[in-house]
């Protein structure tokens, strides 16, 4: 029941592009094709997942004992960019095929906050390991789920008739307030 | 003195250049988180650009990137630490925001495309155009989201009543954002 709590409060309740704000880059930078967006969200589910469970061991067993704390920040943003490395190098030997359909997005996740502002939030909110892994991956789907409506909305904003000071990316931040409003529904839910 | 203005107006990191969203509609619920937010990576900014453009030389073009994180990353955690111990209510309010300073776009970004090149002096003086550039649209669109959602400024009540509340909320961060860029590209004629 817990773990559905988690679940349902990061994808509705607390989506984490809509109402925390992490990941806004790439949910106005790859949101142009459907396409995309769902290769953006596969790629950062995997990787949130990676990351949390590595920073939430590194928190736990190397940080809180040594009395370290303070280097959190530091060491988090290595870890990630160092994952995010290494699962570029595993997946070109291992599965060329999804390398191929990720590839060009495992660079930009380095730099999407969301991934580190999720291990952050795990720690902070004092989850155990299952926990903390479960809403790495429920927050990584409400961006990709985010993402893909948001992808399906702008496809067809394409095709409409903008006034010109509108055109790109205002039109795109105002269409996301829209959603984000629409998300606010959920709030009494969990 | 052209790389201080750059940042606020032609090359404003925000308004024009659409890098550090994030932060941007995250803790613009006030003028003063705004503001707050805007002079912590301003301090962060100049720093990393002065110690980058002075290590330049030593560092190999291959591990440059994550050479920049290093330093950007002991940076954030000097102001993290500082804004804790000095000024605990900012550091509440603006909460995960602060760690994330490292993966802002605009720090990395200045100091690979304008700090690796330049020397010292100029480098200083553009972390700090930018990054003021950076405080003004925050401050700016903090006070339109308080002036609107609460009727305040700066904490300071200026119509009686409560405003529209929708504006601090998460959805109206990016209605707001999305009709001062569709103005800013309206007044630069683009």
């Amino acid at each position: 029941m817990e773990y559905i709590i988690i679940i349902i409060s990061a994808i509705f309740v607390n989506n984490i592009v809509l109402a925390q704000f992490l990941g806004i880059c790439p949910f106005l930078g790859v949101s142009k094709k459907l396409e995309t967006a769902v290769g953006m969200g596969a790629a950062v589910v995997f990787v949130m997942a990676l990351a949390t469970l590595v920073t939430w061991l590194v928190q736990f067993y190397i940080l809180n004992p040594l009395g370290i704390g303070y280097l959190q920040t530091i060491s988090f943003i290595l870890i990630i960019a160092a994952l995010v490395q290494m699962v570029e190098i595993i997946l070109k030997k291992v599965s060329p095929s999804l390398y191929q359909a990720l590839g060009i997005f495992l660079p930009l996740i380095t730099t999407n906050c969301a991934v580190l502002g999720v291990a952050i939030l795990t720690i902070q909110k004092d989850y155990s390991l299952l926990q903390g892994v479960v809403f790495a991956i429920a927050n990584a789907l409400g961006f990709t789920f985010a993402l893909v409506i948001f992808s399906g909305i702008r496809e067809h904003l394409d095709l409409m008739e903008v006034p010109k000071g509108m055109r790109g990316v205002p039109i795109a931040l105002v269409t996301a307030g829209i959603l984000a409003l629409a998300f606010m529904g959920f709030a009494g839910l969990v | 003195m052209k790389n201080f203005t750059k940042g606020f107006l032609t090359e404003n990191p925000v308004l024009v250049l659409l890098l550090g969203m994030c932060p941007t509609l995250g803790v613009t619920t006030s003028a003063m988180n705004g503001l707050g937010m805007g002079l912590a990576t301003t301090f962060v900014l100049v720093a990393s650009n002065v110690v980058v453009s002075l290590v330049k030389d030593l560092i190999p073009g291959k591990v440059r990137i994550p050479s920049f994180i290093v330093i950007i990353a002991s940076f954030v955690t000097i102001v993290e630490l500082l804004m804790q111990a000095y000024m605990p209510a900012l550091f509440d309010s603006l909460g995960l925001f602060i760690p994330l300073i490292v993966v802002n776009c605009i720090v990395l970004g200045r100091a690979e495309a304008f700090a690796s090149k330049n020397n010292v002096a100029s480098s200083a003086v553009d972390g700090l155009g930018m990054g003021l550039g950076f405080a003004f649209a925050l401050t700016m669109l903090g006070s339109i989201r308080e002036i609107l959602g609460g009727g305040a400024i700066f904490g300071m009540k200026l119509i009686a009543g409560d405003g529209i509340l929708v504006f601090i909320l998460a959805p109206g961060a990016f209605i707001a954002l999305g009709y001062l860029i569709a103005l800013i590209q309206k007044l630069r004629k683009v």
